[in-house]
């Protein structure tokens, strides 16, 4: 009944021949991005006997939540068989600090980039930009050298500062973009009311900011959280943040692969940040869109 | 009694463009001093260099007799009002008037009091717990306005404050800016591209172009004797009629070439008449026409052209020979595409201009 | 006595250095991480490709010797065109796919926001889990294979990932199914920047809709489709974490990367002057891709 009662903006009725092609092209492209979440989701609900005999595509029989505690605190990396857990713990551990201490470093620089222009910041600006576009293998040593400089080498505050490093050019650029584009006037207006760079700063940039702060810390917190090459490089095994760890259990060569475990524990691995997307939403896809359209 | 505000060889560059240069100004005590100039000819740069909120590349500022060239823009004793009003979006209309107050150190209950104040002289009492998202327009330049009141200062920069609002609250809120200044009497400076606005408010206009400041002189002067070619056809709705011709010195007599000749016998020359190309000013509101052309002492025939009624009065586009001329008329009158009028004009009216230097002659 | 002071320092030009402290003070990370970090540490790791450092980096000269080396190493070979292969058939592929599923969405469809959720989410997933998932759906034993050939085509072959010739198309299969969606939606930001008046336009005019995308749509697109390009190419040589957790470079050394190349040379096999030589040359590939580009965008914010 409601299907062809006409709706204002679209005239043609629901079944016609271009929306079947529009919708089933869209069905179509859904199938190829949902599966492998469905094969996940399956294969960590089964036992391996059902694995063994069945089809990966199918529904689990009997549904067992044993390979997710598996994963969870019994797999094995080498000789530790404490499971995720501890990848998991090291990532928070590795995520909170990078998050806050990354997002706060290129926010108050995009400010000064934005509002506090000086002889030559758009130079090291350029700089930083370029510093994108380095492939991070050129740096890699560089930074080991660093950071065993300043005794960090191995260490979380390490990983932490080069998240931090690496983090800057685009979000840098993400906040002096929001920064630039807030009105001048207010800005003017501010510097007559007697505020300093300071106090504009926290007073008047800030409380007008809040989505751009939640954009760069999605941006930051998926990052940081699906790492992997760095934390191979900048941190001792006792520290390997989760996705190192995971692919450490999964690719392991010793003993009978367990496939249910291995996808739960690739599902608990990718769990933070779906968590992530699936709330913020729109703002993620905002802050993919205004960091690379704008750019 | 020093002036309120005086700039001395100022000079501002952006890198390698020059926007003012060596430019001199003074502004007396209570003045209400208006910059009145085409788009981008530095008003808003003139304003924010006075304000502090640009470094200048060379010159001096003085505020109260203060030399305040680089002191910061909180400490010269301005206050200033935006075209965009520049409200803080996230404090109230309250949190916005106390901002520069608290940022001053001054008491809490100072603080009460003067927002109390301005907030009565501005009629925004019931507003003062609102955001500025809950405004209207009109009521946020008020609030704009009323931050400025409240840093007591003796002088106020304005850039373009009314021009985002309708024509109707425009010109209400212009007749509170002249009654703000007639209760305040402190210095303004007042930025528009709006003749009316300029007219109206000011004690003395400054008309800009590229930087400079081409006259500055009281409204009536300015409208009656232009400085130059520039200023002649920028104040005055409709422009002012430029007729391009030969200026006979010896006789007083002029010429268009198209059959036009006219004697300007009467007009005060401000130098020494010439002999040569010239500009004849005149403006349409001042050439009378039917009955009253008989009283003037230079009398034409126009052969009517084109006719707009306004209502009030009726514009004609003429010719006098070959050459074209605007006038007003009566709105009442009659007059068609066609018809041949009797206009004269009082050549004490006129502008005459030097061809080549533009210069009032 | 304060206030004379203050009139005194009003009138005369602060000191340059010291004009805009704060600002300056807060822009020294920024510095720090440009000069200290990117253009310090790209000129130490050029310098040291011409050394023959081995455990650790020591500046002993040897011209182009490591150059010379790599390049007759069949690994970096393989590496290098895997790059390019898997580069370009992904770049194209990601494009074209990117645009289409943006064209899709822009169609004033319903559930909008619901596909475009799906085609996005795995862009949030690491490369690491990406890697996993499609190592299980392409085991020939368990995934596609094996299901298929369950259907009744028992001749049935599809393992790229044991199969040196195919082992790219693996790769590919994961690597546009999580970064797709992020082109999607710069086209889409794209599409949607477009004047609604310019398809009302054709549509007045006649035009169909195929054609409007390709005559009008996406010539007005151009900036959109360069940064999507830089971004994708980027990326691109960046590959590394995907190959790692998919195949560890193998069947053999068929799926080696150049990033798991030098990765592997610094710290496993431990001779940094070849593994600089490779990072330098990555440097190489990714200048001569970015500097066009860059000349471009500079010729045309000079007009
Ligand atoms: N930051 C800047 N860098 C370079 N040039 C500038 C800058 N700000 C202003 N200008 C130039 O200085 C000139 C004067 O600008 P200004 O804003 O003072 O004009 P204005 O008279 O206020 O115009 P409007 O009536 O449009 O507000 C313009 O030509 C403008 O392009
Ligand atoms: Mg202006």
């Amino acid at each position: 009944m409601t299907a062809v009662t006409p709706r204002g903006a679209k005239p043609q009725k629901a079944l016609s021949p271009r929306n079947i092609m529009l919708y089933g092209a869209l069905v179509i492209f859904s199938l190829y991005y949902l599966l492998p979440l469905y094969v996940m989701i399956v294969t960590s609900l089964k036992d391996m006997a059902e694995i063994r005999v069945g089809n990966i595509f199918s529904a689990p029989v009997e549904i067992t939540f044993q390979p997710w505690v598996k994963a969870w605190s019994q797999a094995c990396t080498g000789i530790n068989c404490d499971g995720l857990s501890r990848g998991f713990w090291n990532s928070v551990r590795i995520l909170i600090p990078s998050l806050i201490i990354s997002v706060s470093v290129a926010a108050l620089t995009g400010y000064v980039l934005a509002c506090w222009r000086f002889k030559g910041s758009e130079v090291f600006f350029g700089i930083l930009l370029l510093g994108a576009f380095i492939p991070y293998q050129v740096l890699l040593y560089p930074l080991v050298i660093i950071l065993r400089e300043l005794g960090l080498f191995g260490s979380l505050w390490g990983l932490v500062l080069v998240h931090t490093v690496f983090a800057m050019p685009i979000n840098v650029l993400l906040f002096r973009n929001y920064f630039v584009a807030l009105p001048e006037e207010l800005f003017k207006a501010a510097r007559v009311d007697g505020a300093g760079f300071w106090g504009i700063f926290f007073r008047i940039v800030i409380p007008m900011s809040l989505p751009i702060f939640v954009v760069s810390g999605i941006i930051q917190v998926t990052g940081i959280w699906n790492d992997f090459l760095f934390g191979v490089v900048y941190t001792r095994p006792e520290n390997y943040p989760m996705t190192v760890q995971l692919n450490n259990i999964v690719n392991s060569v010793q003993g009978v692969k367990e496939y249910n475990v291995n996808m739960a524990a690739t599902l608990l691995t990718g769990l933070v940040p779906l968590v992530v997307y699936f709330f913020s939403g729109k703002l993620f896809i905002r802050g993919i869109a205004a960091g690379a359209v704008k750019g | 009694m020093t002036h309120s505000i005086s700039i001395k060889d100022l000079t501002l560059s952006f890198g390698a463009v020059t926007v003012l240069e060596d430019l001199n100004l003074d502004v007396g005590q209570g003045e209400f001093l208006v910059l009145l100039g085409s788009s981008g000819c530095g008003k808003s740069t003139l304003l924010n260099c006075i304000a502090g909120l640009l470094d200048i590349t060379d010159g001096e500022i003085h505020i109260q007799g203060k030399n305040v060239t680089w002191e910061e823009p909180s400490k010269r004793g301005i206050g200033m009002v935006f075209q965009s009003y520049a409200l803080y979006p996230q404090m109230t209309v309250e949190g916005n008037l106390a901002f520069g107050l608290k940022n001053a150190r001054v008491p809490k209950a100072e603080i009460a009091t003067r927002i109390a104040r301005a907030a009565d002289v501005l009629q925004i009492e019931p507003l003062l717990k609102r955001k500025p998202a809950a405004l209207s327009g009109g009521q946020r330049q008020r609030v704009a306005i009323g931050r400025a009141l409240v840093r007591d200062v003796d002088v106020f920069l304005f850039d373009e404050p009314l021009s985002n609002l309708d024509a109707k609250l425009r010109a209400n809120l212009r007749v509170e800016i002249k009654r703000l200044h007639h209760t305040l009497k402190n210095t303004m400076i007042y930025v528009t591209h709006d003749q009316v606005e300029a007219m109206t408010l000011a004690d003395r206009i400054a008309i800009m172009r590229d930087g400079q400041i081409m006259q500055l002189a009281p409204p009536a002067e300015i409208y009656n004797r232009p400085v130059n070619k520039y200023v002649a056809g920028f104040i005055g709705s409709p422009a002012m009629n430029l007729i391009p011709g030969q200026l006979d010195a010896a006789d007083q007599q002029f010429d268009t070439g198209l059959g036009m000749s006219i004697s300007v016998q009467g007009y005060e020359f401000t130098s020494a008449p010439i002999t040569g190309p010239v500009w004849l000013g005149l403006r349409p509101e001042h050439v009378l026409s039917g009955q009253m052309a008989q009283t003037q002492p230079v009398q034409l025939d126009a052969y009517v052209d084109m006719v707009e009624p306004m209502g009030s009065d009726t514009q004609v586009w003429a010719k006098i020979g070959k050459q074209e001329l605007r006038f007003r008329m009566d709105g009442q009158a009659e007059v068609a595409i066609g018809d041949t009028v009797p206009i004269g004009f009082d050549p004490a009216r006129l502008s005459l201009f030097d061809k080549k230097s533009e210069a009032r002659l | 006595m304060s206030s004379a002071r203050r009139a005194r320092d009003g009138a005369r030009p602060p000191i340059r250095l010291l004009r805009n402290l704060s600002s300056k003070l807060a822009a020294i990370p920024m510095v720090l991480v440009g000069l200290g970090v990117f253009v310090g540490g790209t000129i130490w790791t050029i310098v040291h490709s011409f050394t023959d450092s081995r455990l650790l980096p020591r500046l002993n000269w040897v011209g182009f010797d490591q150059y010379e080396r790599l390049w007759s190493t069949r690994r970096w070979l393989v590496s290098i065109e895997n790059l390019a292969v898997y580069g370009i058939v992904s770049l194209v592929l990601t494009m074209c796919l990117g645009f289409f599923l943006a064209a899709l969405l822009d169609r004033k469809i319903r559930f909008e926001d619901t596909f475009r959720t799906i085609f996005l989410y795995p862009f949030a997933l690491s490369f690491i889990v990406t890697g996993l998932v499609w190592q299980w759906i392409l085991n020939p034993d368990f995934g596609i294979q094996s299901v298929i050939r369950g259907l009744g085509f028992s001749g049935f072959n599809f393992d790229p990932l044991y199969n040196p010739d195919l082992v790219i198309i693996g790769l590919l299969i994961a690597g546009l199914w999580q970064g797709t969606g992020l082109i999607m939606v710069i086209m889409l930001a794209g599409l949607r920047g477009i004047d609604e008046d310019i398809w009302k336009a054709t549509r007045v005019d006649g035009i169909p809709i195929w054609k409007t995308y390709i005559v009008v749509i996406i010539p007005m697109m151009k900036p959109v489709f360069v940064t999507a390009l830089v971004l994708v190419t980027s990326g691109i040589v960046k590959l590394y974490d995907l190959v790692v957790a998919m195949t560890s470079g193998g069947p053999g050394i068929s799926s080696e990367v150049p990033a798991k190349f030098v990765y592997d040379t610094l710290f496993t096999r431990q001779n940094l002057g070849q593994g600089f030589a490779a990072s330098t040359m990555m440097l190489v590939t990714v200048a001569i891709i970015l500097i066009p580009w860059a000349y471009m965008q500079y010729r045309e914010k000079r007009q």
